[in-house]
């Protein structure tokens, strides 16, 4: 690493493996659920455990996105984050503020908004900590001399984030109105700005790791951020199609959401493309292999399956089935839970000057992990189509169709296992880096010793 | 070949457009002449009843108008598929119900707070969903074929 201040990303990293952990012990409890053993019910009913699990991996997601940036951000200004203090103040605050939340879901404190069940005395609390976070970020990049596209594309996806937080505080007496602008919150998050922030750490990680010239990678991240806001921003029309709102949606909704895949094509190519265009000698492979791994299977996650029930035609009989949670656990796990891997892979033999970027482990973990998760999403496939069927077409009692779908959630169970055991291996790594240390500003990154660039 | 600056414009001239027309669609679609949720229908009930709805977190595991946790049943049109008096006893119940063997927290609900959440369903099952309501309910379709 090449400034002290980065050192505040292992703490962020550190969070992220914690509550991955938590929120994949919550996975199970919901999983078991599924199957008849619910033992855990007076504790930890399903709607608890759903909460916790859903905004478990928020958090985790914005503490990595945040711990990306405290990485990314000095290198691209070249320059110290102006406070380390009020960071680590940041990254408390957020801890607490999140547990907080995840404990008073266990005693029925929360707004029960699907994905927004943060209470609305927390969500200030979490708007303090972003404005906190956003200071010190803008403040830093406000006092460089240099300014990155991919320092302004990370950034500008990070204040977008925050300011489309506030739609989702706002009380409405009506279901629809409320429904309709949290998916302002949620959509714009997820298909939106998100995507912005995944172009800034994806961008990064490819001038690193591919060596190729920044003026050619940032070019075609403008052209896939703008393809991403093209076609999303509008795609939150397929949100509205059955909420009670004008069919003019079904329309708007159903051109553009279709055009939704194209972004994560492009993104997919882009990185595909880099690849083969560097050098390919940089020895962290495992980085390497989650970077490009995170832009395909965000592709076949959020582009591919996502289309596979976004138009009105389709959507009118998928719409509030497990075909939905088949989805969204692919497209989070490629485009976002991946991304957030590769940057940790990619920062952690520089942050602690040790070289583990090459070993069986890392590379068991990124293996186990794809095929585990390919596994559940496949079983979550299967059940919500046979649900589909059963219910929607035949007119079968919801819960005699569940009745029929459990043994996928055996299937799934056991993929989960596989995935879990990934995962475990990928903290194990996490863990056996140690600490960040102060030898590690001595050592050059590794394309530095390489000098690669590739015009 | 495109230049930088060139797709930069892209970027912020596709966003600024975009955005525009999305504004442009919701205060459309939320003008009270497009109003498709009987508006003029919620009454201080049915807010007690969603506010019910909310602390509850029942979208936690039941959905509505097809948003939930797909783990227990659609709640759209369920007073027209059960009647008021089974769902008011759910509501009611000291013991889990569990249909199925699947459990659903025992909220032991007052009458006043039931009451509200079965206005709060009420209004809800009198929303045009564009379609989506004749395929969550049996009950509905059957109508619809009379």
């Amino acid at each position: 690493m090449k400034y002290q201040s980065q050192k505040i990303a292992y703490w962020f990293f550190a969070l992220c493996m914690l509550l991955f952990s938590l929120q994949i012990v919550y996975g199970f409890i919901m999983g078991f659920a599924r199957i008849g053993m619910d033992g855990l019910h007076d504790f930890i009913p399903f709607n608890t455990a759903r909460a916790v699990h859903t905004n478990l991996l928020v958090v985790w997601l914005l503490a990595g996105f945040m711990g990306a940036a405290y990485y990314i951000i000095p290198e691209e200004a070249q320059r110290e984050i102006v406070s380390v203090k009020w960071a680590y103040i940041q990254l408390i605050s957020l801890a607490v503020v999140g547990v907080a939340a995840i404990t008073g879901y266990h005693f029925n404190i929360w707004e029960g908004r699907k994905f927004l069940e943060i209470p609305r005395e927390l969500d200030y609390l979490v708007v303090v900590n972003v404005l906190l976070f956003l200071g010190l970020i803008l403040a830093t990049l406000f006092k460089s001399k240099r300014q990155t596209t991919t320092a302004m594309v990370l950034t500008m996806g990070l204040v977008f984030a925050a300011l489309l937080y506030l739609p989702g505080m706002i009380w409405f007496d009506s279901q629809v109105t409320d429904s309709f602008f949290r998916w302002w919150v949620v959509h714009l998050w997820v298909e939106g700005v998100w995507e912005l922030i995944m172009g800034g750490i994806l961008a990064f990680l490819l001038i690193k790791l591919t060596g190729v010239d920044r003026e050619v990678i940032e070019k075609w991240l403008y052209v896939i951020v703008g393809l991403t806001f093209l076609s999303g921003i509008l795609g939150t029309g397929h949100h509205y199609y059955y909420i009670g709102v004008n069919k003019i949606w079904l329309v708007v909704g159903g051109i553009f959401s279709a055009l939704e895949p194209l972004a994560f094509l492009a993104m997919a190519l882009f990185a595909v493309y880099m690849y083969r265009k560097g050098e390919r000698n940089h020895p962290n492979k495992i980085a390497l292999f989650w970077t490009v791994g995170a832009s395909i299977v965000s592709f076949i996650g959020a582009g591919l399956l996502g289309f596979a029930h976004t138009l009105p035609q389709t959507n009118l009989y998928t719409h509030g089935t497990l075909v939905t949670a088949m989805h969204g656990h692919y497209a989070f796990w490629g485009a976002y839970v991946m991304i957030v891997l590769a940057i940790i892979s990619y920062a952690m033999p520089n942050l602690t000057g040790r070289k583990r970027h090459d070993n069986t482990n890392g590379h068991l973990a990124f293996w186990l992990s794809n095929i585990g998760m390919l596994g559940m999403v496949t079983a979550l496939g299967v059940a919500g189509v046979v649900q589909v069927y059963l219910e929607r077409r035949l007119g079968m009692d919801f819960m005699v169709a569940q009745e029929e779908v459990k043994i996928h959630f055996v299937v799934m169970l056991l993929c989960a296992t596989m995935f879990a055991t990934g995962i475990g291996m990928y903290i194990y790594e996490f863990i056996k880096y140690g600490r960040p240390t102060d030898e590690a500003l001595k050592v050059p990154a590794v394309e530095e010793d390489n000098k690669v660039l590739v015009h | 070949m495109l230049s930088k600056s060139q797709a930069r414009a892209f970027f912020l001239g596709g966003t600024v457009v975009t955005f525009l027309i999305f504004i442009g669609l919701t205060i459309y679609s939320l003008a009270p002449s497009n109003d498709q949720t009987n508006h003029e229908n919620i009454t201080e009930q049915v807010v007690k009843g969603k506010h019910i709805w909310e602390t509850n977190n029942c979208m936690g595991c039941h959905s509505i108008m097809g948003e939930g946790g797909y783990y227990a049943p659609e709640l759209t049109k369920v007073i027209d598929r059960r009647g008021e008096p089974l769902i008011k006893a759910i509501l009611q119940s000291p013991v889990p119900w569990a249909p199925n063997g699947r459990k659903m927290v025992a909220y032991e609900m007052s009458d006043e707070d039931a009451e509200a959440m079965i206005e709060y369903l009420k209004w809800i099952g009198e929303i045009d969903l564009n379609g989506f309501d004749r395929i969550v309910s049996p009950l509905a379709r059957e109508r619809m074929k009379d």
